[in-house]
């Protein structure tokens, strides 16, 4: 029986094939990140149209389940061209293309995932953008099963000066449960502990730590079948927004 | 079928970019039909190009002499650079004949997909071409693609410990193009980058 099915997406990767082809790595919304041929998508009419995170409308077909298919699709947004000429924003948008990517198992759905990603790279625009990146990086390991708990103290079970979190078991650690042993716990930015992005803006210090804080957990537990580690495009953001905070430090 | 220095012929057109097997086998047949004409001057042209084409060593360009012409012409500006990916894209703006300063071949762009990081690139010899001639402009003539676009970025950072203007090609409609066909993209940016008239 031929498969065929549509869907929405998102350009998480195209890689070249051959001279015209592009394999191009979509998280769709109902069938996850799913990878598939486009015949001509390097062609000059079409490289606009694969540029990771843009949203389009995705059609695929294969003759059996386990093929690697093809993929027609037509633009729904354009984002990628929106922050083309915003360094930090730019390489935020291709570091959640490429974290989705390498994070995600391929052909499992992942709803939740699917609607955080696509209100993430809709809102790359927004003022608080950074803070909502980290909200979805923490979101994105509760997704794959290895979610932080901020709630309360790992050691005293209380909620109140929450500033670390333990490297072992994911869990915040109170600033007085926490003190002796501060050199081996990780930093806990306030802006974490509400999980919303409708608080007010973080510095630009507490962003990177938070970004620190996923890319520990991220790297131990996201990227852990990988030997390459972090995706690139994510260490370019990190250095990126770490620049952005020596400067406002100064 | 074709047997020996036939078929290693086609084998070899095969590879090139724009043929396949069955074009190349056209090709072939084509060149061994015309041999004086074209397989003699074509073989002798290739061997000869195979001699002489070299890299230029300032700024990446392909030549039979290094440095290039283009970077010993003393005619043109030599207090600017276009830093391109490719010598296709040099080639490319030669042919507008309207950039007259000099170029810088970067050899692609940063791509974490195919595991191009800066040092694969030729930004180290930018950078002491920056610092150390009398350079006031560096345009960047990147793709307006996310690759592209963040090797520019990553460039213009780096220049900044240089003391040279950093510029970028602007992006909007090209000639001839109509509202109606254009991506939202090449849109909204020429409706941010519009100018008075």
């Amino acid at each position: 029986m031929r498969m065929h099915w549509s869907d929405e997406g998102i350009v998480l990767s195209a890689r070249k094939h051959g001279e015209t082809s592009v394999i191009l790595c979509l998280m769709t919304a109902e069938h996850g990140r799913h990878a598939g041929l486009v015949r001509g998508g390097a062609g000059r009419r079409a490289r606009g149209l694969y540029e990771a995170g843009n949203f389009v409308m995705a059609d695929w077909r294969a003759r059996l389940e386990d093929h690697l298919g093809s993929y027609t699709c037509e633009l729904l947004k354009s984002n990628a061209a929106m922050v083309l000429d915003s360094p930090l924003r730019l390489a935020g948008l291709s570091s959640a293309c490429a974290v989705t990517e390498r994070a995600l198992p391929e052909r499992e759905p992942f709803p939740e995932h699917y609607r955080s990603l696509s209100t993430l790279v809709a809102a790359v625009e927004e003022d608080n953008w950074i803070q909502r990146y980290v909200l979805w990086e923490l979101q994105m390991l509760t997704d794959l099963g290895f979610g932080l708990n901020l709630t309360a103290c790992a050691a005293t079970g209380s909620r109140d000066h929450l500033i670390y979190v333990s490297p072992k078991s994911g869990q915040a650690v109170s600033a007085e449960a926490g003190s002796p042993y501060r050199q081996r716990l990780l930093p806990l930015p306030s802006f974490l502990l509400g999980g919303t992005t409708d608080a007010a803006p973080s510095s630009p210090q507490d962003l990177a730590k938070g970004l620190e804080l996923t890319g520990y957990f991220l790297e131990r537990q996201g990227f852990n079948d990988h030997k390459s580690g972090p995706p690139a495009a994510r260490t370019r953001f990190v250095d990126r927004l770490a620049q952005k905070a020596t400067i406002s430090s100064c | 079928m074709a047997t020996g220095d036939i078929d290693l012929l086609i084998q070899l057109m095969s590879k090139l970019p724009g043929l396949g097997p069955r074009s190349a086998r056209r090709a072939a047949l084509h060149l061994i039909k015309n041999r004086e004409q074209l397989l003699k001057p074509l073989a002798t042209a290739m061997a000869s190009a195979s001699q002489s084409v070299k890299q230029c060593s300032a700024c990446g360009n392909l030549d039979t002499v290094d440095p290039c012409v283009i970077c010993t012409d003393a005619r043109r500006d030599s207090s600017i650079i276009c830093v391109v990916e490719e010598v296709a894209d040099l080639w490319a703006l030669e042919r507008t004949a309207v950039f007259k300063g000099r170029y810088h071949i970067l050899g692609g762009v940063l791509s974490p997909l195919d595991g191009i990081g800066p040092e694969d690139l030729s930004i180290g010899g930018l950078l002491n071409r920056a610092g150390r001639d009398a350079i006031s402009e560096v345009i960047l003539a990147t793709s307006a693609t996310v690759d592209g676009k963040a090797t520019a970025h990553y460039i213009t950072d780096r220049l900044s410990e240089c003391n040279v203007t950093v510029t970028a090609l602007a992006h909007g409609i090209p000639v001839g193009g109509e509202l109606d066909y254009l991506d939202d993209g090449t849109l909204s940016a020429a409706l941010r980058e519009r100018r008075k008239s």
